[in-house]
Parts: C-alpha cells; sequence; structure tokens
C-alpha cells in the first residue's frame, strides 16, 4: 500500500489549538486488577466461573472479530504493559498533551451493561464508576468521567445516577444504542427523568447487544457492516426517543450520540417531519415538529467524522445540524481515533472551529473555562 | 408537445413523454385472485379461509399511503385503480409509461409454497387486468423471496412477457440482500437484463430497526430509510456488483436525502476495513454511481429550494436518480412532482433519460 502524499499536508491550521475530546476509552488494566476491589466475593467467584455473557454467541470474542487486535491503534498499548487505554500516564503523553486535549469525556465500554445477568450487571456498572474515580478522575483534572449503567434495570440505574449525580467526577450518564428495546421505550423514562433532574446529559455511544440483529434484514457478514450500521441503529435510536415522546416528557433532557457518525441528522429530522405532518392522529402525543425537539435536545461528537471528497460538503452538512450542536471527539485509543489537527479539513470561520472543538462541550457539560 | 396541465404551471416543467418509476397497484381483495390459481391453491384460499395479504408496510387507510384527494373507497376495483391512475398521473401529466409495484403481502408468508403460489397469481393477474387494459404500464416482477430458486423460476416464467421489466425485492428480508443466499436472483436479473427493483417494505422476519420492535407505523415509515441504508451496504460489501458487474439495483421509496453522507462515510469504511472484503476493489461511491440507481419519491427534504438544490450538489452525478411519483401515495400536494429546487441537468436526465439508460426493456419498446 502506498499512502497518498497528500494526506500529511492536510494539517490544518487548529492543530494545536485546544480540545475537548468527547469520546475517551478509559479501560481497566484487567477484571481482576482494577474492578476486582470494588466487587463483592460473590461476583468476584461468578466472573472467574461463568464469566459476563451479553447477548452473543461467544464468551470473550466479539460476534464480529475486530480489525485489529482490541480494535485499538497499534500504536496506543502502553509501554508498561497492559490493554490501550489502560494506563494515565501513556494516556498524557500519547494524547492528551500533544493534542491539547483540555477536557476529556471518558465512556467506558466493556460489556458491562448489556449482560443476560442482570444482577452482575448492575454490580459491574458500580465497580466501574468507583474504577473511573479512583484510577482517572481524582487523578487528572482534564478528565471526567461517564455514568455507567445496567439500563436493563431502571431502578438501579436510577440509584447508580443519585450515586455519583453532583460529583465533580462526572458529567453524563452513559448508554448504549443497541438495546433490547427501542431507546424511547417507556422503560428507559426513570433514567431519563433522573438524568434530566440531575442535569446530566444522556451519552448515547454507539453499540451493545441488544439481541436484535443490526439490521432490519437480518445478522450481515462483517466487522465492517457492523460498524457502518453503528450510523442506523443511531437513527432508529434517536428517531424512537423522538416519536415516543421521550423529549416533550422531558424538556430538560439533553442527548448527546456519540460516535455513530452526524452527517446523517438532516436526513432524518427532514423525514421524522415530513412524517409528522402525516400520522399527527397517531402522534398526537408528539405536538411539535420532530426537527424542533431535535434542535434543541441533540447533540452529536464527530468521530468518525465523514470524508467527503469535497471537504466543504460535511462544513454544509453541519451547517444544517447548526455549528453549536455538534462536539470534536477523538475516539482514543480506538484504530478509527480522528486526529484533531485533520477531523475538520475545510475552511472554517473561527468561531465556528472554535464551538466544535472545544466552546460546544464545555457549555454542554458545564465545564468552567480554564 | 403541450403539457396537459397547462403552460409553466410547476418549476419542475413537464413531464410529457417520461417515465414514472414507481406506482402503486393495489390487490382488492383475496378473490381477484382466485382465477389465477391452480385447483389445489383455490381450494386452500376457500377452505382455510385465507384473508387479503394486506402488509403491515403500508395500512392503506393511513393517510400518507393514500392522497386525499387519489383516495378510493377500500377494495377498488382495477377498473376503478385504473381511471384514478389515468386521471390524475399518466394522462395528466403526459406519462409515456408508468412501472407498477404490486405490495401485496407475499413474501410475509412463512410458508415458500404458499408465497409461490401466490407470487404465480399476482404476476398473472398483473399482466392480465392491468397490462393488458393500458399499454402505457410495465410492471415489476413479484418473487417468493422465501426461496431464491423459486424466484429464479419465476423471474424465468414471467420474463417472457417483455412488459415486466424489473424484479420486485423487498428491503428487509430474511437476510441482509448482499447475503450469498440471494445470489441465484441476481445472476438470473442481470441475465434476464432485469434490474433489481429494492422497494420499502419488510418480510417482517426481524424487528424494523436494530433495537427491536417500534411501536407507531410512524416509526415503521421512519425505518425504511436506515433499512435501505443497511442493505446497500450489504450488496456492496459482500460483492454483488463485483460479481454482477452489469446488474443494476433501483431502490425505491428511500428518502434519498440521506444518500451522500451515507456515502462519506461508507467510503471511509471502506477505506479502513478493505481488507476484510478484498473483492470490493473500487469505492463504494464509485460503486453505487454505475450501479445504483433511487426513485425521486418520498425526498426527503424541507421545502426550502435552496436545500434542494446543494442536496443535488452533494449526489454529485446527474445518472443517479430515476423519477417516480409513487402515486398514489401522499408524497406531494397539486402538481408538486418534484421538490422545487433540482437543478435543470438533473431534471432532463431523471425525467426519461436515466430511466432508459437504467431499464433495457424500457429502451428497446421506447427509444427512438
Amino acid at each position: 500500500m502506498t499512502i497518498a502524499r497528500d494526506m500529511w499536508t492536510q494539517v490544518s491550521v487548529g492543530a494545536r489549538q485546544a480540545v475537548a475530546d468527547c469520546d475517551v476509552h478509559p479501560t481497566p488494566r484487567s477484571v481482576e486488577a482494577d474492578l476486582f476491589p470494588h466487587l463483592s466475593q460473590r461476583w468476584r467467584a461468578h466472573l472467574r466461573t461463568t464469566g459476563a455473557i451479553a447477548r452473543q454467541g461467544f464468551l470473550s470474542e466479539m460476534q464480529y472479530p475486530k480489525g485489529q487486535p482490541g480494535a485499538v491503534r497499534r500504536d496506543a498499548f502502553p509501554p508498561c504493559g497492559g490493554p490501550a487505554g489502560s494506563d494515565l500516564d501513556f494516556m498524557r503523553a500519547q494524547h492528551l498533551d500533544p493534542n491539547n486535549v483540555r477536557f476529556g469525556v471518558m465512556i467506558p465500554l466493556g460489556n458491562a451493561q448489556s449482560l443476560q445477568n442482570i444482577d452482575l450487571s448492575v454490580a459491574l456498572c458500580a465497580a466501574l464508576n468507583a474504577w473511573q474515580v479512583e484510577s482517572w478522575t481524582s487523578k487528572e483534572p482534564r478528565l471526567r468521567g461517564s455514568i455507567v449503567v445496567a439500563y436493563q434495570d431502571p431502578q438501579s440505574s436510577v440509584a447508580e445516577i443519585a450515586r455519583w449525580a453532583g460529583r465533580r467526577d462526572f458529567v453524563q450518564v452513559s448508554m448504549l444504542s443497541r438495546l433490547p428495546n427501542p431507546l424511547g421505550h417507556r422503560s428507559f423514562w426513570p433514567i431519563y427523568a433522573a438524568a434530566a433532574e440531575a442535569g446530566l446529559p444522556i451519552g448515547l455511544h454507539a453499540f451493545g447487544y441488544g439481541g436484535w440483529p443490526i439490521t432490519g434484514g437480518g445478522w450481515p457478514s462483517y466487522y465492517a457492516e457492523d460498524m457502518m450500521n453503528h450510523a442506523q441503529t443511531s437513527q432508529s435510536a434517536l428517531a424512537s426517543m423522538v416519536l415516543e415522546g421521550v423529549f416533550e416528557r422531558f424538556p430538560k433532557l439533553r442527548l448527546v450520540l456519540v460516535e455513530g457518525g452526524l452527517g446523517w441528522l438532516p436526513a432524518l429530522a427532514w423525514r421524522l417531519d415530513r412524517i409528522w405532518e402525516k400520522c399527527r392522529d397517531e402522534l398526537s402525543h408528539v405536538p411539535r415538529p420532530p426537527s424542533e425537539y431535535i434542535r434543541e435536545s441533540v447533540w452529536l461528537t464527530s468521530q468518525p467524522i465523514e470524508e467527503p471528497e469535497n471537504r466543504v460538503q460535511i462544513a454544509e452538512v453541519i451547517e444544517w445540524i447548526g455549528w453549536d450542536r455538534v462536539l470534536f471527539a477523538s475516539d482514543y485509543p480506538h484504530w478509527d481515533f480522528d486526529d484533531p489537527g485533520k477531523a475538520l479539513a475545510a475552511p472554517i470561520d473561527r468561531a465556528s472551529r472554535e464551538r466544535f472543538f472545544l466552546r460546544n462541550a464545555l457549555d454542554l457539560y458545564g465545564i468552567a473555562d480554564a | 408537445m403541450n403539457d396537459p396541465r397547462g403552460p409553466g404551471k410547476e418549476m419542475s416543467g413537464s413531464f410529457v413523454g417520461a417515465v414514472d418509476c414507481d406506482v402503486q397497484i393495489a390487490v382488492p381483495h383475496r378473490d381477484a385472485l382466485l382465477p389465477f390459481l391452480d385447483a389445489y391453491w383455490r381450494d386452500v384460499s376457500i377452505q382455510r379461509g385465507l384473508q387479503t395479504l394486506t402488509t403491515s408496510s403500508f395500512p392503506p387507510e393511513a393517510p400518507i399511503n393514500a392522497r386525499a384527494d387519489w383516495r378510493l373507497p377500500e377494495q377498488a376495483s382495477v377498473e376503478d385503480q385504473l381511471d384514478n391512475l389515468r386521471a390524475n398521473l399518466l394522462d395528466r401529466h403526459g406519462f409515456a409509461v408508468a412501472i407498477c409495484n404490486c405490495l401485496y403481502g407475499v413474501q410475509v408468508l412463512h410458508s415458500e409454497d404458499m408465497a409461490r403460489a401466490i407470487a404465480r397469481a399476482v404476476n398473472d393477474w398483473i399482466a392480465q387486468e392491468w397490462l393488458d387494459r393500458e399499454p402505457r404500464l410495465r410492471a415489476s416482477i413479484v418473487v417468493p423471496m422465501q426461496n431464491p430458486q423459486m424466484a429464479v423460476d419465476e423471474m424465468r416464467r414471467v420474463a417472457q412477457d417483455r412488459r415486466f421489466v424489473q424484479v420486485l425485492m423487498l428491503v428487509m428480508g430474511e437476510m441482509p440482500l448482499g447475503k450469498r443466499y440471494y445470489w441465484p436472483i441476481y445472476e438470473a436479473a442481470q441475465d434476464l437484463g432485469l434490474p433489481i427493483g429494492v422497494h420499502a417494505g419488510s418480510m417482517y422476519r426481524h424487528p424494523v430497526t436494530g433495537t427491536g420492535w417500534p411501536s407507531y407505523y410512524a416509526q415503521d415509515y421512519f425505518a425504511q430509510a436506515p433499512a435501505f441504508q443497511t442493505q446497500l451496504t450489504s450488496m456492496i460489501l459482500e460483492g454483488v456488483f463485483s460479481a454482477f458487474p452489469d446488474l443494476k439495483v433501483v431502490l425505491s421509496e428511500t428518502g434519498v436525502s440521506w444518500l451522500p453522507p451515507y456515502l462519506w462515510r461508507l467510503d471511509k469504511y471502506w477505506h479502513g476495513l478493505r481488507m476484510e472484503t478484498p473483492w470490493v476493489k473500487e469505492p463504494p461511491s464509485v460503486i453505487v454511481a454505475r450501479s445504483v440507481r433511487l426513485t425521486t419519491q418520498p425526498f426527503d427534504a424541507p421545502r426550502a429550494p435552496e436545500v434542494v438544490a446543494k442536496l443535488f450538489e452533494h449526489l454529485g452525478s446527474e445518472d443517479l436518480l430515476v423519477f417516480a411519483s409513487d402515486f398514489p401515495h401522499w408524497r406531494f400536494d397539486g402538481d408538486e412532482l418534484l421538490p422545487e429546487g433540482v437543478p435543470s441537468g438533473h431534471l432532463a436526465a431523471l425525467k426519461r433519460g436515466n430511466p432508459l439508460a437504467t431499464y433495457p426493456r424500457l429502451r428497446e419498446q421506447l427509444a427512438p
């Protein structure tokens, strides 16, 4: 493979601009090392004997094996050992310092949130939250956490939100996009009520195991499809929340769609407005046009940002979304990392660039400008 | 030629001589098909009290599925449907030809045998009741997607009638449309010079969203657009267009405006993960430009000509779209067959040139 030379000459003027990174993935060194201290004897024993079984056919491999080990950048493994994203010093050296990250939102992934054993899920989510404070936010003021909840159990989710809400360590509640029920389903409403009440956005990250095929036409074959289709699942999630009336019912709720792309949002809003006009009777619980709820309540993170050949076109799409609703994210340390120096390679005015890379996130998450 | 609507009526200009690539026709009642079933299936239909197979994808009384001024009583006869179609579409606008899609719920059945019998009946009913009566009509071949070999047999049988110009599939099937399971259909379609028309609709083997079953019809309607996106990804990455380079796929009732950002994303992921599908040798956007076409209604866009014009800029190629009214679905009001703002180059191409380039059988029948 030859690398086109111009890939490396696109670095924009804003390369060293201070950024907020709204999708950073910290990973436990191992479950034993980092989570066992926060788990009871029962769950330690359970994890040793049975493991953590999700709605998919492999115990540890993913249902779509990744394109590279752990789906991470090959250069992101810490020299001291352990998985990518498990060492704070190396994350500082490789990402936070050189990319001038002023504020980073951590979203721990892994299967904790969508296990078949709901009690285990609850315990692991609680452990992940305690670990975020102990190993990350207490040591690095630039990083803030996401409250991970076992959303299949709304009651425990609400309790977990109450446990951490109001602390500096956490800036949002984290859910995954692929669930057994569409995101607007009323089983999730107590979580939305609690998040809105606490002033915490819901960060809806692409992924998870809902048990359903990712397409309405069955299970695709490839990892590339699983990745591509996160955009469509994010669309389904948002359409569900709007049409089930979540934003009507919880006007203070703010939703951040993470890692599902953003270019599709205008077409989605236009489509929803058109069907809404023609289904007013069926949708009497949604009194305003869907695009209004979306404009008020929804933010999107950028990575993996769409890259048209003519880069101006992605800026034109963001114009339709609103420059105040887009948040830069790198997805560090994953392989499809967006470099802040290249993520918006189009001529964009300084104010919009500043909003995209920093200001919107500080405003949304209530971070005082440093 | 004179525009039957009068001079200069709409921004989208005259449709005289144009091709409409998606018009809906409805089986009025189960009994309409009885004469086209063999003795066994006629008996089964009656003895088991089989009902009319109206699909949940298109509740006929939902406002969006019949424009108020085109609405007919339930179970309207073919004669009444045809009068409606002539008066409000064919005669009114001067179309040269319209392609009928019959979205009877054949594909929803779980019995392959029943699906085959009813698909045959529907095709023969279309030929006799519609195509014989109105020379401007063409049709898509309804196939039992439940069994690709049966589908191929039906395609070969019906394709002898050259008024059938494409093969109808639903966007949500048993498995993703790129899977090798369906390749016999694509091979036969390429062979017969028939595009594959992938239409909105589901076999309901899976929830219409990747996150489970929604509550409202509006959500089912919305879900068609993401479904087209996932299925197009499947067809591209599985290598359908590498294996069948002459195959054309026409996507109907997609919403259209999602396509550019979708292709930007897919090109990026293809670039990052093409080692997984090494048979896909070109960026997906190049494959789509060559082999995939989209019908124009519904067109998900605001009523803002400058936004529509910008969307067409993002779509790029003037070869990409083929006109469809989606009659009698309620996609537009009055005579606004296309949204205001479509650039003139696209307008000229999508009304007639692109359909003729896409459908070999229309080309041979209509080209001067």
